[in-house]
């Protein structure tokens, strides 16, 4: 008989496995929880320049900068948000897919491709795959900083302003809920027209200094809060989408230890009638 | 006497949000004391403290490193930077971004292959299909 204690060594393996998965679980939960906070402190920055670029967009009429001025499209930069540690179901897979996908379409148009990558998966994936990186940001951890951020984000901004790439997109999961998170590719540069809120009168700001250099600072900050925006809301998307793939783990390793257990009680039977037939046998042959 | 609403904000978290008499900040050009009705304004601030007068009288202080002051008659918003910003900085955080990327692609080919992408995703897809499958049953 396959020997029970054969058995019991791999339900005890099994078993172990379901402890690290079920504790990763309950972390990933935790820091998910930190991650969706971290996600809505974000947004009154968000909300609040916004509101500023809104009043700008209604006052300064003359002068457009080049973030929003929209150009022929000969090539096209990609900032792709990922993760850096794996063990999180189909989250970057899904964001490469839609990466992939848009790629397709572009190269269809013969348009050139630039790649800008956050996180070790995206960089990792785009090791073998090949593509024109130019610059990449790795080791975030839970709380990204904004500092961490500002190379990328540098660079990205610099060769749209130099005429280099024509057009930014941003590849990154939206939270939708625990169990749903959306990739999705947002344009970043050239920025879309924030709306003005309708205030008929025309008026303008005293700027300090001149209106052009305050325009540009305030537009680079609503690029950088808007990257920074999609990276943390993949780290909330990859704790929760890590959280469901642990959860699922552990309930397989769960349904495998039945399984197995099942296996070993019927081989310990098998042994017992075994043994039993052996000893009526026995007593029969001296009977 | 009327009041002005102050918004301080900075891109990780909401730092203050409510009435004022007088709100102080560090322009660029030197320290502002904005009363209601100010002109509309828009200036960028150096690091330093912005302090706000609080209708019952008490003073609140908050350091910023930086940002952007914006004024409307009735209205302050402080969008203040996290980190001390220096353009020197950012050059060399874009360059080590670019560096980053050299090393970490060491011996990458030059372009995607596409057919490849695509079988390595299917691939991917496939095994999550399964693992999925796993799951219902």
């Amino acid at each position: 008989m396959a020997g029970a204690k054969e058995i019991r060594t791999k339900i005890k393996s099994v078993k172990n496995t379901q402890k690290i998965t079920r504790a990763m679980e309950k972390v990933a939960m935790s820091k998910m929880r930190k991650a969706q906070d971290r996600m809505a402190a974000a947004r009154p920055y968000a909300e609040k320049i916004r509101r500023t670029l809104g009043h700008l967009a209604n006052a300064n009429l003359e002068y457009k900068h080049p973030f929003t001025v929209e150009r022929d499209v000969k090539r096209v930069a990609y900032l792709i948000v990922s993760s850096d540690r794996g063990l999180c179901g189909g989250l970057n897979i899904n964001a490469f897919r839609t990466t992939v996908r848009e790629v397709k379409h572009w190269r269809e148009k013969n348009v050139e491709l630039d790649f800008v990558l956050v996180g070790n998966k995206a960089i990792s994936y785009f090791k073998r795959l090949g593509g024109n990186v130019v610059a990449t940001a790795s080791q975030l951890g839970d709380r990204p900083h904004l500092e961490q951020l500002l190379g990328v984000i540098k660079v990205l901004t610099d060769a749209y302003r130099d005429g280099k790439v024509d057009r930014v997109y941003v590849v990154s999961n939206q939270f939708v809920n625990t169990m749903t998170q959306k990739p999705t590719a947002m344009q970043l540069l050239p920025l879309e027209p924030v709306k003005s809120e309708g205030l008929l009168e025309h008026w303008d700001y005293l700027y300090e200094p001149a209106s052009t250099e305050l325009l540009d600072a305030v537009l680079m900050r609503y690029v950088e809060s808007q990257v920074y925006q999609s990276v943390i809301e993949n780290v909330a998307c990859e704790q929760s989408a890590r959280m469901v793939a642990m959860k699922s783990a552990s309930d397989n390793a769960g349904k495998i230890i039945g399984q197995l257990e099942l296996a070993y009680n019927k081989a310990r039977q098998a042994n017992i009638t075994k043994e039993l037939a052996e000893i009526v046998g026995g007593a029969a042959a001296v009977g | 006497m009327a009041n002005i609403h102050v918004d301080i904000v900075s891109a990780e978290g909401h730092i203050h949000s409510g009435e004022a008499q007088m709100v102080f900040a560090p322009a660029e050009m030197g320290e502002v004391g904005i009363a209601p009705r100010h002109a509309p304004l828009l200036t960028r601030l150096k690091p330093g403290t912005v302090r706000v007068k609080s209708p019952e009288g008490d003073e609140l202080e908050f350091f910023v490193g930086g940002g952007i002051l914006e004024i409307q008659p009735y209205l302050v918003t402080v969008l203040a930077d996290t980190a001390l910003r220096a353009k020197d900085a950012d050059e060399a955080a874009a360059l080590a971004a670019k560096q980053s990327a050299e090393e970490k692609l060491a011996g990458a080919k030059s372009d995607i292959d596409l057919a490849r992408a695509q079988s390595e995703l299917i691939e991917a897809a496939a095994r999550l299909q399964f693992v999925q499958n796993l799951k219902k049953r």
